[in-house]
């Protein structure tokens, strides 16, 4: 949709780098000279035991809470140079209600230097492309859940993000909504190639829409595996009983098992 | 749907024939009991050429003036406040304190340095009524939703613009209880303040009037009229706050 300038960076240069990266919570040591590489225009689901860190991590890439000590840059850049995108958990609170859903989605752009008519066009475009059908005129609290983590996408994503990050953005949805969400996420990353980071306690969606899955342990957190899962897109929900998606789905649970056993 | 917002009514028929069977069996005196009719005839005369028009018109000047003073400085210094919750917490005590302090407490101390005009009436007021928005106020920019605070920093809002497009809007449900609590204290205040020494006209000052001179039905008129005024300003604040924080409670 967006991008129309294709990325003449090399597609093996890694996106972010992390390095020496150490935060803890009190006596909690949750992160201890953490090194990581998330490869450019990748889907990465980020999985693992309960409190082993890993909203804090898109936290501290995103820079919503500071870290103890180390080194995040993206493409070379702090994070506050880059257009990025994040989509709260919780979408009820993370979006405003006294903006109508499409002053939502807008109010982004307020800050990228467009003039009125160009903000216009560019939330039209999107709405266009996500086929949208409900009415954006509405207020948030007024749409169902699943419409406002759409809203809440949408507006992380109208900025054109070079990197989107999501904190487990589907886990207060059904499961019917869940899926319709899954596979919209999954076009815009098909059509965009925007690098993606997904935190999700789902082990069947982290993997279904992964490039990668990055599997941690717990405290202080180690990458435990990092596991390759490449089925061609678009996958749907014949990929769920595809033997490769079998296969890397029992090598994460065993991993999963372990560390948590660990722990 | 109808009939069940009929249902209010119900009550107040209720209490007229409550009060009727209490004038008719004469369980008090008739003198300190009047029937209702003799009270509604009282509103009636007051309101079209008695004085008690003047008298409400009086108390809503004086109230709203005081509501007015006690926004324009709590509101701002609210947000002040509330930005920053070690400078609130730093200041708490002081406004739990004197927000505990009956504010009639301090009435003859304003009677003394401000003496016994309108303005003493109308400060004691603001004192008040203040208070208790500045304290909602500052709680409704402190409970801000973290979620909230965040996503707008992530979308690029500096602290300034954090501030104005989004603090502000959060606190502003809890703004509208500081006004409502605020506004029934002002007018309790206002009320209390007429019935003391230099007073010429009010609701209150009429109360205390008619209570001296014995004239019950028109005590009764100007306490209905005060019950009534009480009940509009409410009933004023919470249609602006429907109005304008619409996402109230949603």
């Amino acid at each position: 949709m967006i991008q129309t300038s294709p990325d003449t960076r090399p597609r093996s240069a890694p996106h972010v780098t992390i390095r020496g990266l150490s935060k803890s919570f009190g006596p909690a040591v949750i992160y201890d000279d953490f090194d990581l590489d998330i490869p450019r225009g990748e889907f990465v689901s980020i999985f693992g035991p309960n409190g082993c860190g890993k909203s804090t991590l898109i936290n501290m890439i995103a820079e919503l809470i500071p870290r103890d000590a180390g080194e995040i840059l993206i493409d070379g850049q702090r994070i506050r140079d880059v257009r990025f995108g994040y989509v709260f958990q919780n979408y009820r609170e993370a979006l405003f209600p006294w903006l109508r859903s499409i002053d939502n989605i807008r109010y982004p752009l307020k800050f990228l230097n467009m003039s009125k008519g160009e903000q216009r066009e560019r939330v039209d475009k999107l709405v266009e492309y996500f086929g949208v059908k409900i009415d954006l005129n509405k207020y948030p609290y007024e749409l169902s859940g699943g419409q406002q983590q759409l809203v809440s996408i949408m507006r992380s994503l109208v900025v054109e993000p070079e990197i989107l990050f999501l904190d487990e953005p589907f886990s207060a949805l059904d499961y019917e909504m869940t899926l319709f969400m899954r596979d919209q996420l999954q076009k815009v990353f098909q059509e965009t190639g925007t690098t993606m980071v997904l935190v999700s306690h789902d082990l069947e969606e982290a993997i279904y829409l992964a490039d990668h899955i990055l599997l941690l342990s717990r405290g202080p957190a180690e990458i435990a595996d990092f596991v390759p899962f490449d089925l061609p897109r678009p996958r749907d929900a014949g990929t769920l009983t595809d033997d490769t998606f079998v296969q890397v789905k029992a090598h994460c649970l065993e991993i999963f098992q372990r560390e948590v056993r660990k722990g | 749907m109808r009939s069940t917002r009929m249902l209010p009514f119900l009550g107040v028929i209720g209490l007229v024939v409550f009060w009727y069977i209490g004038v008719f069996v004469e369980v008090v005196d008739p003198v300190l009991l009047p029937s209702p009719v003799d009270a509604g005839t009282a509103i009636w005369n007051g309101m079209t050429g008695g004085g008690l028009l003047n008298d409400f018109l009086r108390t809503i000047e004086r109230t709203t003036y005081s509501i007015v003073i006690a926004a324009i400085i709590a509101i701002p210094l609210g947000i002040f406040l509330g930005s920053s919750e070690n400078l609130y917490r730093s200041v708490e005590f002081i406004v739990d304190f004197f927000r505990s302090t009956p504010a009639s407490a301090v009435f003859p101390l304003f009677l003394v340095i401000f003496g016994v005009g309108d303005e003493t009436k109308v400060l004691v007021a603001s004192f008040g009524a203040a208070l208790v928005i500045l304290f909602n106020v500052s709680y409704g920019v402190m409970n801000a939703r973290k979620t909230r605070l965040l996503a707008a920093k992530v979308m690029g809002a500096s602290k300034m613009r954090v501030l104005t497009d989004v603090m502000l809007l959060e606190s502003l449900p809890q703004t509208f209880v500081g006004l409502r609590n605020g506004v029934s204290l002002a007018l309790v205040i206002v009320i209390v303040a007429e019935m003391f020494i230099g007073s010429v006209d009010g609701l209150g000052y009429r109360i205390i009037n008619a209570q001296m001179l014995f004239e019950m039905p028109d005590m009764y008129a100007a306490i209905f009229v005060a019950g009534a005024l009480g009940y509009g300003f409410n009933f004023l604040f919470l249609m602006i706050e429907k109005r304008f924080v619409h996402w109230s409670g949603k």
